[in-house]
């Protein structure tokens, strides 16, 4: 089995794709909202076909780390690769320019992403959330984009669900959906935002249990989390953050188990 | 896997339902006694006064210039604000737009035609062919590709139209505009993070969500401008239901029934546009109606029939 997913889609972007390098890279981003200096020069590799969950106090900069990997945030200093390739920008004669929204558009598209809050589209159903950007997007054609919606739906196991609309969808259901929806641009990348941290308890585990099947079947996952219990099983790297940089990183026996920055100890103290 | 069997020592039988006495609103009677009489009284004092003369009133409601006034005042209503809606989606996405020179010319369209009359602005179309005998295309400043003549193009119709449509636009654009603004940032920023570009979220994501706070306001605007119709006089356009009533009404000295005559049919219009609006909410508010009571139990259906609170926890013994 291929660590990572191969799929038809790949075919046509893989121009200016480095398939040796590093899923995501992060050199010494920084970040600012104003005056506020909310990410202070952040380091990050995460290898192909690999779990890594970020942890950290709120306000640490995880979120927005995540945010600036999709560009849904602009990035003030520093450089983010995916895949090998510089996102947001292209070098040409020593400077950067900043690329055109259509060219982001297509850097995104191999970028997953899942939010806390689901943000489904409400005047669409379930299967019509997973085929909009297959057919929007990709240019799929619609009996290809609802064949293939309805079997990522199936895949977590809402296969009795593609016609329900998102409000008659209970929380778990609904990020299930978005995940599928998310998996249906066929995603090199998946990022999740405290996926479950808008669920009831209850509906937590179906979820992570929908992100664990994926982990296993080879995704490169990103996830940002307070389930420290998700994090032990499925992690290959932990990484916590304070004060918008990373301050401790490596598997979980190291960061879980034996951190060694008193602020992870701190951190763990509380959450565990 | 839990199963559905009723916990231990609940009775399998139904309970008996509760059939309580409601609660009585002899206020409700009374109001509703003292409203059926104040409206028998409005009624009757419409009918037994004959200066409305009803038989006239009778005599012209389908009389030929009326329904053509009619005809004519639909053609103005639909089509300037089947122009205006187009307009008013551009210059609110204009004014959204990150592009300085497009929020300008935006907000100085929607400056200049919110701040001048109506019916100025409809005399000056009906004006417009002495002010520019002719309309050229061509170089600004340059050779010109051909020319009409304005009155020709700009014929009393036209001006009407163009007159109402441009501006309805200014004030139907802030209300797109307000629809807009109402859309979570949350749905453009998962649209964009799928990698959709910014004019399909708009069109696909963002205005289908809009149109459930721009439907209301824009029924208020056509209704409103059924009526406003009535001004193309300005122009002068002379066909519509407003001018055609009272031509009839000086023309045989009797300008009441005729006014009846006119507000029965605009009565009928609005009454017959509500119920558009009626459906064309229903069509845009799909998906958002969980919160009517009616739907509340399929909503907890659907939840039941998945089961998703039965699942048992992956967390159990993980979760310190």
């Amino acid at each position: 089995m291929s660590a990572v997913p191969t799929n038809a889609a790949d075919a046509g972007r893989t121009d200016g794709l480095d398939p040796n390098a590093p899923m995501v890279e992060l050199a010494g981003v920084h970040k600012w909202y104003g005056d506020n200096h909310v990410l202070t020069g952040v380091d990050l590799v995460v290898p192909r076909g690999t779990v890594t969950v970020m942890l950290g106090p709120s306000g640490s900069g995880k979120s927005t780390a995540l945010r600036c990997i999709n560009q849904l945030e602009e990035i003030g200093a520093g450089s983010i690769h995916v895949e090998g390739e510089l996102q947001g920008y292209r070098e040409e004669g020593g400077r950067l320019h900043r690329l055109h929204p259509k060219k982001i558009a297509v850097q995104r598209a191999r970028v997953g992403m899942v939010f806390q809050r689901f943000n489904l589209f409400p005047h669409m159903t379930a299967i019509g959330n997973v085929m909009e950007a297959p057919i929007q997007v990709l240019g799929k054609s619609k009996a290809e984009a609802r064949e293939r919606a309805a079997e990522l739906l199936t895949r977590v196991g809402l296969s009795d669900r593609l016609e329900h609309y998102p409000s008659q969808l209970s929380g778990g259901q609904q990020q299930r959906v978005a995940i599928a929806r998310a998996l249906a641009m066929d995603p090199d990348l998946m990022l999740f935002d405290e996926p479950t941290s808008a669920l009831d308890p209850e509906l937590v585990g179906e979820v992570l249990g929908v992100m664990r099947d994926l982990a296993a079947s080879g995704m490169t996952m990103i996830v940002v989390t307070h389930e420290i219990g998700f994090a032990r099983e499925v992690a290959d790297q932990v990484v916590f953050m304070a004060d918008g940089a990373v301050v401790e990183h490596g598997p979980v026996a190291q960061v879980i188990d034996a951190p060694t920055e008193p602020r992870t100890q701190d951190f763990l103290a509380h959450v565990l | 896997m839990t199963t559905t069997t009723p916990a231990a020592g609940r009775p399998a039988a139904e309970p008996e339902r509760i059939h309580a006495v409601p609660v009585r609103y002899p206020g409700r009677w009374i109001s509703a006694a003292v409203v059926v009489v104040l409206a028998a009284m409005a009624v009757n004092a419409l009918i037994t006064n004959d200066k409305f003369a009803w038989p006239t009133v009778g005599k012209y409601l389908f009389s030929q210039p009326i329904m053509r006034g009619v005809g004519w005042t639909l053609v103005l209503t639909v089509a300037s604000m089947a122009i205006a809606i187009v307009l008013a989606v551009l210059l609110a996405v204009m004014r959204r737009s990150a592009n300085p020179v497009m929020r300008w010319v935006s907000w100085v369209y929607i400056w200049f035609f919110r701040g001048t009359p109506i019916y100025t602005q409809l005399a000056f179309w009906g004006y417009a062919s002495v002010l520019y005998k002719n309309l050229s295309l061509g170089v600004p400043f340059g050779p010109e590709f051909f020319q009409v003549d304005t009155a020709d193009l700009l014929n009393p119709l036209r001006a009407a139209i163009i007159g109402l449509a441009l501006n309805e636009a200014a004030y139907l654009a802030e209300i797109v505009r307000a629809g807009l603004q109402s859309v979570d940032r949350g749905q453009s920023e998962a649209a964009r993070a799928l990698g959709m570009k910014e004019g399909r979220i708009l069109w696909r994501i963002v205005l289908p969500q809009a149109m459930r706070v721009i439907v209301p306001p824009t029924g208020n605007e056509t209704i409103s401008m059924l009526k406003t119709t009535s001004l193309v006089l300005a122009v002068p356009f002379i066909y519509d239901l407003n001018f055609a009533q009272a031509a009839i009404g000086n023309r045989i000295f009797q300008p009441l029934p005729l006014l009846v005559v006119a507000a029965i049919w605009y009565l009928v219009i609005t009454s017959i546009l509500m119920v558009g609006q009626y459906y064309l909410e229903r069509y845009y508010g799909r998906g958002f109606d969980e919160h009517s009571p009616k739907k509340r139990p399929a909503r907890q259906a659907a939840i039941n029939a998945a089961r998703t609170t039965a699942d048992p926890s992956p967390l159990d013994g993980v979760t310190p």
